[in-house]
């Protein structure tokens, strides 16, 4: 095989593989700027071009609020599981204690469990704190849910970070505390940017407790308001709505996404941290 | 600054003794050398010192001060770590500033104390530089500028040089004994090298597998080893140690035939010993010969040249290999047959225990100083 037939094998192949992976968005993006009876046009060019979906989800329902909500949620999980996640893993990886190991081997295979095996579990808990059909009440289950895997990510790249490190700091006369705020976070910036988008992420598409947990439309996040939207008629189903909505909050999650791009490399290449 | 004084320290590692009661006193403003093999339990002990490890048993003093149960910040020491251990987020003047932020100096204070380290240590041009823009000899420096603006009582560095190259060691090394005479601080230095540690040191506490071996000055433990352990580790090429036995014993030392050759006379303290004892006569190659005339006989192996001197390393009639040191060009060729001379006054004689017949006679006038300012 000559060197043209690679090239040009090698570059079909790309374009099969963008195709497969953009394709989908791209339909929903060109879908979302139709409306009537457009919608109905199996052609994957634009046909045509109106907005009116992108003002009608907010008219014909609280879509405003639940986007709120989602942020709130959202950046409520990532504050809290950071906090938390970044003070085990400080105790998990530099603090011997009996036990330690079994632990660690806990939370990784609590994170592997699905979703929907704790699904009952976390509603009764849930509705006997009182919590059901409140934000408290997703943004709770949702850090439960991402804090496995932040804590043993976080773990793992602060086992890393060399020993003497913090020794020399206690020579300097820093504080566990102080260890942690001055030496420990600025060197862990890019593994928690990663995790920190990822529990984002994840909260932000969460659906599974956002819709068992919670009744009212104004609770709802993102997710659960776009699968419940309703058409005019019961028969009706509001495809330039949907996928109006679904473009729509999908561009704050790639803003962020192309905004920490160069923190997320230096996260997943962790632990290249040397004095 | 402060004397350190160590009292039966004992430290496990779980079920593992590591450090195996230690007693040592080191003198305000000494520079005291820990040298032993790798694993040995230096760092360790250095960091028994520091706090940064829990004394299992046995008292450590600081300047009077019972410190067992003390942070390493209340105990006022600096250290210097081998991998220099800076903070990668901070440049060269956060680096060393960050310790006395912490203990709430003024930024004035600060300031002045940081700027008067880094002319010492000639990094002024460099404070806004992060540590990985820096050099190993650059880092090194930064490291103990960090340790010295905070004017601790004792200075512990750990191997501190040995991530270096050769010819920047022999430059730091130069460095940090400039240091210590301006600094007039007490220091405590942990290195393998037994070249570092006879060139910086004012004591050397030479350590085995846990255990003190020896404590003196660098001349006194070349030429006064208390074991076999002491003779061999000091020295580069290491001592010679060959079978011999004892053929008569008299008031000023004892005389040996060196495998089989004529008596020599070594004048050690003959206690314990009778005639026909098997003991091992250690020699150090630089009081040997090699020529057509001397005790022993053997065949040349291996000839190393160094230029300024040579080394001959000569297979003994009883099978054993021993290395001979000559001044300038080798005369001699591989496989040849050879004479070795020895120069029996700088001889040692060690029993079946491993510890050396202690030397008779007056020091030389080098081991005599060094004896005097080791004291
Ligand atoms: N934290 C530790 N836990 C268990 N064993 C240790 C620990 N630190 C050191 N050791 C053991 O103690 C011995 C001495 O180590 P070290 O003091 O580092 O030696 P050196 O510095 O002389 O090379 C080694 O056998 C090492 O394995
Ligand atoms: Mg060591």
């Amino acid at each position: 095989m000559n060197r043209q037939m690679k090239s040009i094998l090698f570059y079909t192949l790309v374009v099969v593989v963008v195709i497969f992976s953009v394709f989908p968005f791209y339909y929903a993006i060109v879908t979302s700027f139709r409306s009537g009876q457009e919608l109905f046009n199996p052609s994957v060019f634009p046909t045509s071009f109106t907005t009116g979906n992108y003002f009608s989800i907010f008219k014909e329902q609280p879509f405003g609020l639940n986007i709120l909500n989602s942020v709130i949620v959202a950046t409520s999980v990532v504050i809290l599981s950071l906090i938390i996640a970044v003070t085990a893993s400080y105790a998990l990886a530099r603090i011997h204690f009996r036990g330690r190991g079994l632990l660690l081997m806990t939370i990784l295979s609590v994170s592997m469990f699905p979703q929907v095996a704790i699904l009952s579990g976390m509603y009764e808990l849930i509705r006997s704190m009182g919590l059901y059909n409140s934000l408290p009440g997703l943004i709770i289950p949702n850090t439960v849910l991402t804090l496995p895997f932040t804590v043993w990510v976080l773990t793992t790249f602060m086992k890393e970070l060399p020993k003497e490190l913090e020794e020399a700091a206690v020579v300097d006369g820093a504080s566990p505390l102080t260890i942690v705020r001055r030496i420990f976070l600025p060197l862990m910036w890019p593994a928690m940017v990663t995790t920190g988008l990822l529990a984002f992420i994840g909260a932000w598409n969460e659906f599974l407790f956002a819709l068992t947990f919670t009744l009212s439309n104004e609770v709802r996040t993102v997710p659960v308001a776009i699968a419940l939207m309703s058409g005019a008629t019961e028969y009706e189903l509001p495809w330039g709505n949907i996928m109006a909505a679904s473009v729509l909050v999908t561009v704050p999650i790639v803003v962020l996404v192309l905004v920490f791009q160069r923190k997320i490399v230096a996260g997943l290449t962790a632990g290249a941290v040397k004095g | 600054m402060a004397d350190v004084t160590l009292k039966g320290i004992v430290k496990d590692f779980g079920s593992t003794r590591i450090i195996h009661g230690v007693d040592l006193q080191i003198k305000d403003r000494e520079l005291i050398v820990f040298v032993g093999p790798s694993g040995c339990g230096k760092s360790t002990l250095l960091r028994l010192i520091a706090g940064l490890e829990d004394i299992t048993d046995g008292d450590m003093f600081i300047d009077g001060d019972l410190v067992n149960q003390r942070s390493p910040k209340e105990r006022k020491i600096a250290m210097v770590f081998q991998s220099y251990a800076l903070y990668p987020h901070m440049n060269v003047y956060e680096n060393m500033a960050f310790g006395l932020e912490l203990s709430k100096h003024s930024k004035e204070d600060i300031k002045d104390k940081v700027m008067e380290a880094a002319r010492i240590l000639e990094l002024t041009p460099l404070l806004e530089r992060k540590p990985k823009q820096l050099s190993g000899g650059q880092r090194q420096r930064v490291a103990i500028g960090r340790a010295i603006v905070r004017n601790p009582k004792v200075f512990l560095f750990d191997e501190p040089l040995s991530n270096l190259d050769a010819a920047l060691r022999v430059q730091m090394r130069i460095e940090i004994a400039k240091l210590h005479q301006d600094m007039d601080a007490t220091m405590v230095y942990v290195t393998h090298d037994q070249v570092e540690a006879m060139t910086l040191a004012d004591r050397i506490v030479v350590l085995n597998a846990g255990r003190i071996e020896q404590v003196g000055s660098p001349l006194e433990l070349y030429h006064r080893p208390r074991n076999k352990f002491v003779a061999g580790f000091i020295g580069s090429p290491k001592m010679n140690f060959i079978e011999a036995q004892v053929t008569g014993v008299a008031e000023d030392g004892v005389e040996l035939s060196v495998i089989g050759s004529d008596p020599v006379k070594v004048a050690v303290d003959p206690t314990g010993l009778a005639v026909g004892d098997k003991v091992e006569f250690g020699i150090r190659p630089e009081h040997m010969g090699s020529g057509t005339e001397g005790e022993l006989s053997g065949k040349v192996e291996v000839i190393e040249e160094l230029g300024e001197s040579h080394f001959l390393h000569v297979r003994l009639t009883d099978g054993s290999l021993i290395t001979v040191q000559g001044r300038g060009d080798a005369t001699a060729k591989a496989g040849e047959s050879c004479k070795v001379k020895l120069d029996c006054s700088h001889a040692h004689v060690f029993g079946g225990d491993g510890f050396a017949f202690s030397k008779l006679g007056t020091l030389g006038q080098h081991e005599k100083t060094a004896t005097l300012e080791g004291a």
